[in-house]
């Protein structure tokens, strides 16, 4: 394993312009994923994980979104560490599809409906490595059997629209890895499709993910996802990491009292009826996240949180360290944990 | 016990479709007592969402019977049909696209009682008052627009809708579907809440088992237009029976890493409707499907009180 993590995001803030004023997005994230690892980003709508991704990718509206601080430090295939929010187009260009392999939620709108499948797995392997259109074309082939899609010459031949969602996310997934890429980008790639199907998707992402040694960056709103796939999760609130850590720690022990919340509103399977029959309901979290245009004074979290008190209105809680690789953006971590 | 308030009996229904028709549903008969909440649950294509449409005639049956309080409603005249109406309501998934952007919440909100003619515009306000203090909104909701709300409230401003009328049906499609985790729970339990309080009879359409169990009463399993299995909540999900059932449950990630262990996947995709398995249409899916699956297609069987199941498999039953 190379000393570099593959990807190093530090102080990461993407500033959304609205009307003259600028807003941040997303501000003060640190993130480190190596080698071999999936990190998984949870977080509600308007909590800043797609931003976050996107800002990796470069791959922001053009003339509203930017970033506005910090480095995103990523290691190659060559082994070389360059801060990618300081390369230009051309670059960046090539480390799209040939370093970073990108899958996103909705397999129709990111698949071209006039290119059959095969072509469009081939075209990143033609336009990054130069190879020929039927080498190309049979390592497509190659990687359909591979995404689990039987018989994979004659889709090779089909356009989207002949395909099932489940089929057409593999293929996107194909797409992806066809130039092996070290850094696996996915934004919510199993939220389109049903419960039976995100589990085959699933299972098929973490065996790639095994087999190449890529690093993931997993972008999700569901609890029940991260806990399948990521080794570690940063939980974001109202575009800043909340709490972070290895899943199976922030899940058995939660310190922030947003994660905790998000846990215990889960509706959890085998649960509801004996609750039921004991009157018992589903915990919520009152309230709504703050628009990030209206932001409160202090911890973001706190005009929901049951715990919050007078010094948490003050000023933005750091990211306090609250055991070994974990961390926690609340002031009370210690009362929470007792 | 009492008749039931809605009694479905070999509901079919067939889309026209190029060079044909398309059979969404087969024979779908379900009760649903005064006060019962009952859960249909499936995945896309399962033909939930059509059950919900048929039964408040907002689409055509192609075929059975839905009786509702005694009368068929298939057989309705258009004048019986919009007097009807009021008694049952329809709260929709996207709280966005349900609810109009030029009118106010009140206009929403009074707008079914002015089509019946129900009350005095005062007295048309003051209903929308109370149902808006039922879903737990501001009264001073009432002057504002719809976009003017997040979507948890959008939402309780489209549960509000479809009490004004005091209706005995609802029928809730997916209603919590769109919204984010921490605010669905608001939902569920507001819903909760209502049904108990108001003693509504209410269709929850869900794709999603572990919220369904929260709030139903009997649940509906449906693949591709058929019913699987029916069962009490309580029973379902401690003993589920059929090999869809089961996947269904075990396909759904848990938040507790030492549960995925026992996890059995699926492979391959729901068969088109257009050309559907013979017999059992499970059966291309399904880890347990022997020979005799492709022969016949399996009626409901009865395994224990208020639970049936459309499998032959009886070897397997626990």
């Amino acid at each position: 394993m190379s000393a570099s993590p593959v990807l190093k995001i530090e102080g990461l803030r993407t500033d959304f312009r609205i009307g003259r004023h600028a807003i941040s997005a997303v501000d003060d994230i640190d993130l480190v994923i190596p080698a071999g690892e999936t990190l998984a980003l949870v977080g509600e709508s308007g909590s800043g994980k797609s931003v976050t991704a996107r800002s990796v990718m470069r791959l922001l509206p053009r003339k509203l979104g930017m970033i506005a601080a910090g480095s995103v430090w990523f290691t190659g295939k060559d082994g070389q560490t360059r801060d990618l929010t300081k390369l230009d187009e051309d670059a960046m260009r090539s480390v799209r599809g040939r370093e970073i392999g990108m899958v996103f939620q909705e397999p129709m709108t990111s698949l071209n409906p006039v290119f059959t499948v095969g072509e469009q797995i081939a075209e990143p392997l033609r336009v990054h490595s130069g190879a020929t259109h039927s080498a190309a074309l049979r390592t497509a082939i190659e990687l359909i059997g591979r995404v689990g899609i039987p018989d994979p010459a004659k889709r090779a031949q089909q356009y989207p629209h002949e395909l099932s969602g489940g089929m057409r996310q593999r293929i996107t997934i194909a797409m992806a890895l066809v130039c092996d890429p070290v850094l696996l980008i996915a934004d919510e790639p199993t939220t389109a499709l049903d419960v039976t199907i995100q589990a085959e998707i699933l299972e098929l992402l973490r065996k790639l993910q095994r087999e190449r040694k890529m690093a993931m960056l997993f972008v999700t709103h569901n609890l029940g996802v991260v806990a399948e796939i990521a080794q570690r999760v940063a939980v974001m609130y109202a575009g800043r990491i909340v709490e972070t850590g290895p899943v199976a720690e922030v899940f058995a022990a939660p310190r922030h009292p947003y994660t905790i919340g998000l846990l215990h509103s889960l509706p959890r399977l085998g649960q509801g009826s004996a609750m039921r029959r004991a009157g018992v309901r589903l915990p919520s979290i009152p309230g709504v996240m703050a628009s990030i245009a209206d932001m409160p004074k202090g911890c973001q979290f706190a005009p929901r949180c049951g715990f919050a008190a007078d010094p948490c209105r003050v000023e933005i809680p750091p990211l306090a360290e609250v055991a070994a690789q974990r961390r926690a953006r609340c002031i009370r971590w210690r009362e929470i944990a007792a | 016990m009492s008749a039931p308030l809605v009694s479905v009996r070999g509901l079919a229904k067939r889309f026209p479709s190029r060079g044909g028709s398309l059979q969404v549903l087969t024979d779908i008969s379900f009760d649903i007592a005064r006060g019962e909440v009952v859960g249909l649950v499936g995945e896309s294509g399962s033909g939930k969402t059509t059950i919900g449409r048929c039964l408040l005639r907002l689409i055509e049956p192609s075929a059975g019977e839905l009786r509702f309080d005694n009368f068929d409603l298939t057989m309705l005249s258009s004048r019986e049909l919009r007097n009807w109406r009021p008694r049952a309501q329809y709260i929709f998934q996207d709280p966005f696209a349900s609810l109009s952007p030029r009118m106010t919440v009140g206009e929403i909100l009074t707008e079914g009682l002015d089509i019946n003619g129900i009350g005095s515009r005062a007295e048309r306000l003051a209903r929308a008052q109370v149902v808006l203090e039922q879903v737990e909104l501001d009264p001073s909701a009432i002057e504002r627009y719809a976009h003017e709300f997040s979507g948890g409230q959008r939402q309780r401003i489209g549960i509000a809708r479809a009490l004004a009328l005091a209706p005995e049906l609802i029928v809730a499609d997916e209603p919590v579907s769109a919204l984010d985790v921490s605010i669905q729970a608001q939902i569920v339990n507001l819903l909760c809440d209502l049904q108990q309080r108001l003693g509504l009879t209410m269709l929850f359409i869900s794709h999603d088992l572990a919220v369904v169990e929260y709030i139903c009463d009997r649940v509906i399993v449906l693949y591709l237009g058929r019913i699987m299995e029916i069962a009490r909540c309580e029973d379902l999900y401690a003993r589920p029976r059929h090999p869809y059932t089961r996947a269904l449950m075990d396909a759904i990630p848990s938040p507790v890493p030492q549960v995925q262990a026992r996890r059995h996947l699926l492979t391959g995709d729901i068969p088109s409707p257009a050309n559907p398995p013979s017999g059992c249409v499970f059966r291309t899916r399904c880890p347990v499907a022997i020979p005799a699956c492709a022969a016949a297609v399996p009626s409901l069987r009865h395994v224990e009180e208020e639970h049936f199941v459309a499998c032959i498999r009886e070897d397997l039953d626990a």
